[in-house]
């Protein structure tokens, strides 16, 4: 589905990303884990396009094509969604318009017919129902004045609704209650199917025992430096990195 | 973001930068009393309008031009203005109108046929200097009201039009407003009878074509007692090197429980990067309450001039009087704003909402200028007063100069204000999810107005979107 060659990347002068591979199966959940500061959320701006981050070298092919000289919106488009760990606030901006908009931006990309709004609102009230959001969510502005979790909720909103092939989560699970990691990670297993991949960036193991990823890959210093089963979490709750470093 | 790909969109032509070439009668560029006599003729109007021009000019000459507002500019020389330019076909009926100058409107999309009477929508548009066609005159004369050219009032109405011109706004006003009142060539009279709801949107549409010429309309709007007409204006000119000035005057008169609504969108040619070119906007525009209950709604897109220095106010005198004013004002390239308002509180219980919306990109400088006054016997006048500002980039600037002045004590004065900017996170959010640079951000600006946008009539707020695109897209630096 991805396969990310050997990435160099750096944000202002600080190299962060030193030759990073890592392939993404298609209908697989992946789940990257790494201490703080290990390029997390540097490798996730890098797969879209975030102008902070300046890739120096290698390449992210998706669906056989580098992507890195196509813009933000054309690798959405394409099918790539992130989740964002701080999502922004746009006062003024109403949920819903933007994201009927997004949606039908990606229906005329297709070549398919654009959702109206009466359909559209059906649509979201569904599953702003699903998701345990308040009812007002269709009628306020986009993440402006949300709580951490109800952002959280939002992302996972937007995710259904756009059914993009390739999903990255980073740190969907931070700031989050119990009951709302429980609805967010049902709402991450309901998009699991055999065409889709799911990259799931976190610092902790907690949310991995609502959704079950297939491969474990731990990210250290700009490399990923482990790859393994879903067993690779029992190590690293039990040694910390640490231990797998000493192990590489 | 790249600067270059903002740059390119923003080089793009002004959509309604054409030239018309029609065959015109215009005076020769200068202004004294033959000039003011020659066009006097060319309008054929009584002689108690010669005579106001004649003492118009010479007030005029004796004051001075104030530069207190936030822009600058070279100095403007009068006498090398033509102050009239007429279509040489002169107009009476929809037969003998100009073939191009229809093709002219047909191009700014104002088609003056049928399918506006479908819409609901009278219309007069003026060409250059001249009235070329007022539609539905008829339609509305069933009602007793009257839709027409400034000019034909002076003929038809002059007992209403002397005893109202000038009422409102004196004729040495300010430096501009006697400008126009010795030279305006053309406008807009509107006259709604006691207890009558206009029963159709009444518009102007103001067309710059011919080089070298200013335009200054007089536009003056009575509204008698119990009646309401929604007023709309709208306003373009071709791309041209050299400034245009545009100063009209246009006074409204509300009587007791009637009302008023006006709306402008002005779409002027804004001129270039470098501020060459581009449409000096000078404009007068006041209302008064006079009557109790009565009320005055100003709503105002200001995307296109080179400079705007326009301050629509409402003089509250009948008790329970209501002025408000809804502004959305775009400075983009070089393109400089200094607007507002003026809310005198004069009667019981008057209220005024002032909402101000400026938008800044490239180098645009825009400046909130508002005034409220509360007089001595106003008690429980209240005001609400909302200025925010939006900020595109780095090169732009936004100010505010509010002023509050209250002499009574039971008076309410609020004043809020904003200031904030389109951030690049907020922009790439928006693209994240598929969602194109201008279009992210269009939202995002179209969000900042919708509270503006929504005062304005159907039709026009749809126009207003698609300007606001025209002007920022791309604006994001």
């Amino acid at each position: 589905m991805m396969n990310i060659k050997n990435i160099h990347a750096k944000i202002g002068d600080k190299v962060i990303l030193k030759g990073l591979n890592l392939e993404l199966e298609k209908g697989k959940i992946h789940v990257i884990m790494g201490p703080n500061g290990s390029g997390k959320s540097t490798l996730s701006k890098a797969i879209v396009g975030h102008f902070d981050v300046e890739v120096t070298e290698g390449e992210i092919l998706y669906k056989g094509k580098n992507i890195l000289e196509t813009s933000p919106e054309e690798r959405a488009l394409n099918g790539i969604f992130l989740s964002f760990q701080n999502p922004v606030e746009i006062p003024g901006v109403n949920n819903t318009y933007f994201l009927r908009t997004a949606l039908n931006e990606k229906e005329k990309h297709e070549g398919k017919k654009e959702t109206n709004a009466a359909e559209f609102l059906k649509l979201m009230r569904q599953h702003v129902e699903q998701l345990g959001m308040k009812p007002d969510m269709i009628s306020r502005a986009l993440n402006d004045g949300f709580s951490g979790g109800e952002k959280k909720r939002n992302e996972i909103l937007q995710m259904e609704i756009l059914q993009p092939e390739i999903i990255i989560l980073d740190e969907i699970d931070s700031g989050l209650d119990i009951d709302a990691l429980k609805t967010v990670s049902e709402g991450i297993n309901r998009m699991k199917n055999t065409e889709r991949t799911l990259l799931v960036i976190t610092h902790y193991s907690r949310i991995l025992d609502y959704i079950h990823p297939d491969y474990i890959h731990v990210l250290q210093d700009g490399q990923i430096i482990k790859t393994g089963g879903p067993e690779l979490v029992k190590t690293l709750e039990a040694e910390g990195y640490q231990a797998i470093n000493k192990d590489s | 973001m790249a600067q270059n790909q903002v740059d390119k969109i923003l080089a793009q032509d002004y959509k309604l930068g054409f030239t018309v070439y029609v065959e015109s009668d215009t005076a020769p560029p200068g202004l004294n009393e033959s000039v003011l006599r020659f066009i006097s003729l060319k309008k054929n109007e009584p002689q108690w309008m010669t005579d106001i021009r004649i003492i118009a000019l010479h007030k005029w000459e004796k004051m001075k031009e104030s530069h207190w507002a936030h822009t600058h500019y070279k100095p403007i020389d009068y006498q090398s203005i033509s102050y009239f330019s007429a279509p040489k076909k002169a107009p009476n009926s929809l037969d003998d109108v100009d073939e191009k100058v229809l093709d002219a409107y047909a191009k700014l999309g104002i088609p003056l046929e049928e399918q506006k009477m479908l819409q609901g929508i009278a219309i007069d548009a003026i060409f250059d200097s001249v009235s070329v066609k007022t539609t539905y005159s008829q339609a509305l004369q069933e009602k007793g009201i009257i839709f027409c050219s400034i000019s034909e009032a002076m003929r038809e109405h002059p007992q209403l039009v002397q005893e109202y011109l000038f009422s409102v706004v004196p004729m040495t006003d300010n430096y501009f407003a006697a400008l126009n009142s010795a030279v305006f060539t053309d406008g807009t009279f509107v006259y709604i009878p006691k207890g009558v709801r206009c029963p159709m949107e009444l518009s102007t549409y103001f067309r710059i074509n011919a080089k070298n010429t200013g335009q200054f309309e007089r536009t003056l709007i009575i509204a008698d007692e119990g009646s309401y007409v929604s007023y709309n204006e709208g306003c373009s000119a071709p791309q041209r090197d050299e400034n245009q000035l545009h100063a009209a005057v246009v006074e409204l008169i509300v009587k007791k429980n009637a009302e008023i609504k006006y709306s402008t969108i002005q779409n002027w040619y804004p001129g270039d990067e470098e501020g060459k070119g581009g449409i000096y906007n000078f404009v007068t525009k006041r209302g008064l309450c006079e009557g109790e209950n009565s009320k005055i709604s100003w709503t105002q897109v200001e995307t296109d001039s080179s400079i705007t220095w326009k301050y629509p106010s409402c003089i509250l005198k009948g008790d329970n009087s209501v002025g408000e004013f809804y502004s959305v004002a775009v400075t983009s390239k070089a393109q400089q704003a200094d607007t507002g308002t003026k809310m005198l509180h004069l009667g019981k219980n008057t209220r005024s909402t002032i909402i101000s919306e400026g938008i800044s990109a490239m180098k645009g400088q825009n400046s909130y200028r508002g005034w409220v006054k509360v007089a001595s016997n106003a008690s429980g006048a209240r005001n609400f007063s909302q200025c925010d500002s939006l900020l595109i980039g780095s090169g732009c600037g936004a100010h505010t100069f509010p002023y509050l002045e209250s002499h009574n004590a039971q008076a309410q004065i609020e004043h809020e204000a904003t200031t904030s900017k389109i951030n690049d996170e907020q922009l790439f959010y928006l693209r994240q999810h598929g969602i194109s640079e201008e279009n992210a951000v269009s939202m995002i600006v179209h969000g900042f107005c919708k509270e503006v946008f929504a005062q304005l009539p159907m039709e026009f707020a749809v126009e207003a979107k698609e300007l606001l695109n025209l002007t920022l897209e791309g604006s994001v630096g």
